[in-house]
């Protein structure tokens, strides 16, 4: 029991001087990896290489969903030579992706990895005479087979992404999703940036859809590494901009599903509920995606009792229409028959993958970050949690729908609760910010489709030396590559917008 | 000459009417009631854009499916008065026009070899073969209920049986309907608004025409639209009333029909695409009901 552990333990956007940042040997840190992964309640968050020096230090974030804890530890691989490490994929699939970016990022070779493949086709990569035309597609021959390549560009005015089916007539025995075309170097140019107002817009622009949560991400952690405490109101404000952000990304993806299917009644009511919430944050912050809203240790846009008051009445008209056009949607039964058992993804696969947020909780999974690492207001009031059991595009759809209920409840709640104006902390300046050098830092938000993970490391001078991002899509693309089994071709779309992943937030 | 006439006159707001019956139930205003026919006039100013791997076979293809619509409107009779062709037998003339014109758009779609194309071709080939025998039934049933095998006598004679004709006109409007859905590509088979090539049936077959050739199909399609109502609309309109009166009710029967397939639509879900086989064959077998009723009437059991 009294045997120093193989990891130091942190809070989430918990501080670690990178002294006290455990270095195992890699049997050791495989072990550890097996060990933590075999526990119940533990999900992998990061696990990345940082190029130090001379060598390249694998750092593993294992969160520990019970204990509200994340455990933390890292090994060396050297740089300079060609390194051959045995695969954690292998037996712990989740790991699979983690491994397949850090084989590409530096040229580690994972032996036995079972589907080594890669991931973005990072500008910084080590081989660069891999390309992206030349991306290694899974094949089967036959005479009766055909496959149907849709992308990058598609019809619709949306971000690009290659994706192959491999039909037989009708049905799909598999789909492969290549990405990367969307690739920016996101991660080194929060390097490059020198400024804090230039990396928090860039924070922002992560993914378009999800402002709100990676900025939030990103300010949480760069409060953590300046030792800066924000007043309860701005945690309040922050969490009442991200729940807002859920329901009008979910509002405009129940919408955009319903037009998938062609039923046209519930996708112009959805749409046009969305409108509104999203001219809400405009008429707060000055733009209706919630950029500018977060800046670290303040905000420009102090919430008031005004903006309160409006808040509340949008609310209620918002739940009075959206309430009876869900009741009759999910009772509507050419859309059960459009829904119901399509593109189902078991609770095992979905572990399987690491799938994290709704698309998780739609099969069973009670994977959320405000329950289990709370953040912002989530560490004083508690919002209902939903899981569903059939992982199939009525469970997604349903989720969503129940999610924009309690959302709701939640934000009037806080609206409520936010009494007369607070004086506003106006943010930080930059020269104010001082971060801890030598530090690791990790902070974990839920934006609406799950677990964002931002990880920083100082250097002795307090600057950035690296910065790492996770967007909830890097783990739950395959789960809609997974959906698609044994499914007809025209199933797709419907399944592709019930999950609605953001092509930028992988690629970064 | 007066039915090819009335035909064309209801094509001109036919799909207008549908449109704008959707867009107000969705709470927009929507388009005009012409804007589909202003759409098609820009688009036969246009140029045709052609794949250099496509032949002549796609090149004739839109002007094969348009002559051959056209052809089969002058086999339309407007209640009693004649169509501009008429023989014993017509309506399976009038079938297997449409079904050239449908087989030149299948395989000028193959003759473009995407992808997408040849899955189109696939489902339409697919679902014009089972909407078939529905058409058959149906007319060979009021064939041999009124026992004339020309459209015109067909519904000349439909009149001035007795009362059971309202039956066989109600069911024979019914079955009517619904291959007008499925013929012209609309819910719950295919999704005319759609843009997910993946899940299209008849709009991801001509995904490669354009300009010229575009404007050709879609009016191609406007017909086929009226050409299926007329049909509906003929077992109904007393023979007895006045022209003026004839034709007023049939351009208020038209609209009525648009407006109701843009209800219809507003406020359903599209079949799940493995569903369609089934919802096309219990059209089959609506007129399967049909026969019956009229072999248990002509004592033939």
């Amino acid at each position: 029991m009294n045997m120093p552990q193989p990891y130091a333990t942190l809070p989430n956007q918990g501080t670690l001087p990178l002294k006290e940042l455990p270095v195992l040997s890699y049997s050791e840190f495989f072990q550890t990896v097996s060990h933590l992964l075999g526990l119940e309640g533990h999900h992998c968050v990061a696990c990345y290489g940082h190029r130090t020096l001379e060598n390249i230090q694998i750092i593993c974030c294992i969160a520990d969903d019970l204990h509200h804890t994340i455990k933390v530890f890292s090994c060396l691989a050297e740089g300079n030579r060609l390194v051959r490490l045995a695969s954690l994929a292998k037996t712990h699939f989740p790991m699979h992706l983690f491994e397949r970016e850090i084989a590409e990022n530096f040229g580690i070779e994972f032996m036995y990895h079972p589907w080594p493949k890669p991931v973005r086709y990072a500008w910084n990569r080590a081989d660069k005479t891999q390309v992206i035309n030349n991306y290694p597609f899974y094949r089967i021959d036959g005479n009766e087979l055909h496959e149907v390549g849709v992308g990058p560009i598609h019809a619709g005015v949306i971000e690009p992404g290659h994706f192959r089916f491999l039909c037989n007539g009708e049905t799909v025995l598999h789909l492969e999703i290549q990405l990367g075309w969307q690739h920016r170097g996101v991660e080194a140019l929060f390097l490059e940036m020198p400024s804090l107002l230039q990396r928090t817009i860039l924070s922002e622009s992560i993914a378009g859809d999800t402002a709100v949560g990676h900025s939030l991400a990103f300010v949480n952690l760069m409060e953590s590494l300046g030792n800066i405490t924000v007043p309860e109101e701005l945690e309040l404000e922050r969490t009442m901009a991200l729940e807002l952000e859920r329901i009008a990304m979910h509002l405009g993806d129940l919408g955009n599903v319903n037009i998938g299917m062609a039923y046209q009644l519930a996708s112009s009511v959805f749409g046009t509920l969305r409108t509104p919430l999203i001219n809400y944050t405009q008429t707060w912050c000055g733009n209706r995606f919630g950029k500018g809203l977060n800046r670290v240790g303040g905000t420009h846009y102090p919430f008031n009792e005004e903006l309160a008051k409006k808040l509340v009445t949008l609310l209620d008209k918002v739940e009075e229409s959206f309430s009876p056009m869900s009741e009759r949607l999910f009772s509507l039964p050419s859309f059960l028959m459009r829904a119901e058992t399509i593109g189902r993804v078991t609770e095992k696969q979905m572990r399987l993958i690491g799938a994290v947020g709704m698309t998780a909780r739609a099969a069973g999974i009670p994977s959320d970050i405000r329950q289990s690492h709370p953040f912002a207001a989530y560490k004083r009031y508690e919002i209902d949690h939903q899981t569903l059991e059939q992982g199939d595009v009525w469970a997604r759809m349903m989720l969503r729908s129940l999610e924009v209920k309690d959302s709701i409840r939640f934000v009037r709640e806080l609206a409520q609760r936010s009494g007369p104006a607070t004086n506003p902390s106006s943010p930080i300046k930059e020269m104010d910010l001082k971060l801890m050098p030598d530090t690791f830092c990790i902070s974990l938000v839920e934006g609406w489709r799950g677990e964002i993970c931002h990880c920083a490391i100082t250097n002795d001078r307090g600057e950035l030396a690296h910065y790492k991002i996770k967007d909830p899509s890097f783990h739950n693309w395959m789960a809609l590559a997974l959906s698609l089994r044994d499914l007809e071709i025209s199933d797709f779309p419907i399944n592709n917008k019930s999950y609605n992943l953001s092509y930028c937030g992988f690629d970064l | 000459m007066l039915a090819l006439l009335v035909i064309l006159l209801s094509c001109t707001f036919f799909p207008g009417v549908i449109v704008k019956t959707k867009a107000l139930f969705s709470g927009r205003k929507g388009p005009g009631i012409f804007q589909p026919w202003i759409d098609i006039v820009r688009l036969l100013k246009k140029g045709s854009v052609y794949s250099t791997v496509s032949s002549y076979v796609f090149q004739t293809g839109a002007s094969v499916y348009l002559a051959s619509v056209l052809v089969a409107a002058l086999f339309v009779p407007f209640d009693q008065h004649t169509a501009l062709i008429s023989f014993p037998g017509d309506f399976v003339m009038f079938a297997y026009l449409l079904g050239l014109g449908r087989f030149f758009l299948i395989i000028s779609a193959l003759d473009v070899s995407s992808g997408f194309e040849g899955m189109g071709a696939n489902r339409e080939a697919f679902y014009s073969m089972l909407a078939e025998p529905a058409f058959f039934i149906l007319m060979g049933s009021l064939a041999m209920f009124t026992g004339y095998t020309s459209f015109n006598e067909i519904f000349i004679n439909l009149h001035y049986q007795d009362y059971f004709s309202i039956i066989i006109a109600i069911i024979a409007a019914f079955v009517l309907g619904n291959l007008t859905l499925v013929e012209t590509s609309r819910l719950p088979i295919d999704d005319p608004l759609t843009h997910l090539e993946l899940t299209m049936v008849h709009e991801v077959m001509v995904l490669d025409h354009s300009g010229i050739d575009l404007g050709l199909i879609k009016i191609a399609n406007n017909i086929k639209f009226v050409l299926f109502s007329t049909l509906s609309a003929n077992c109904f309109i007393p023979q007895t009333w006045s022209l003026g009166m004839q034709i007023a009710v049939y351009l208020i029967a038209q609209a009525g029909f648009a407006v109701g397939i843009g209800y219809f639509e507003s406020f359903r879900a599209r079949n799940k695409m493995a569903m369609n086989a089934q919802y096309i064959l219990s059209i089959s077998a609506i007129s399967m009901i049909l026969i019956f009723v009229i072999i248990i009437l002509n004592n033939k059991i």
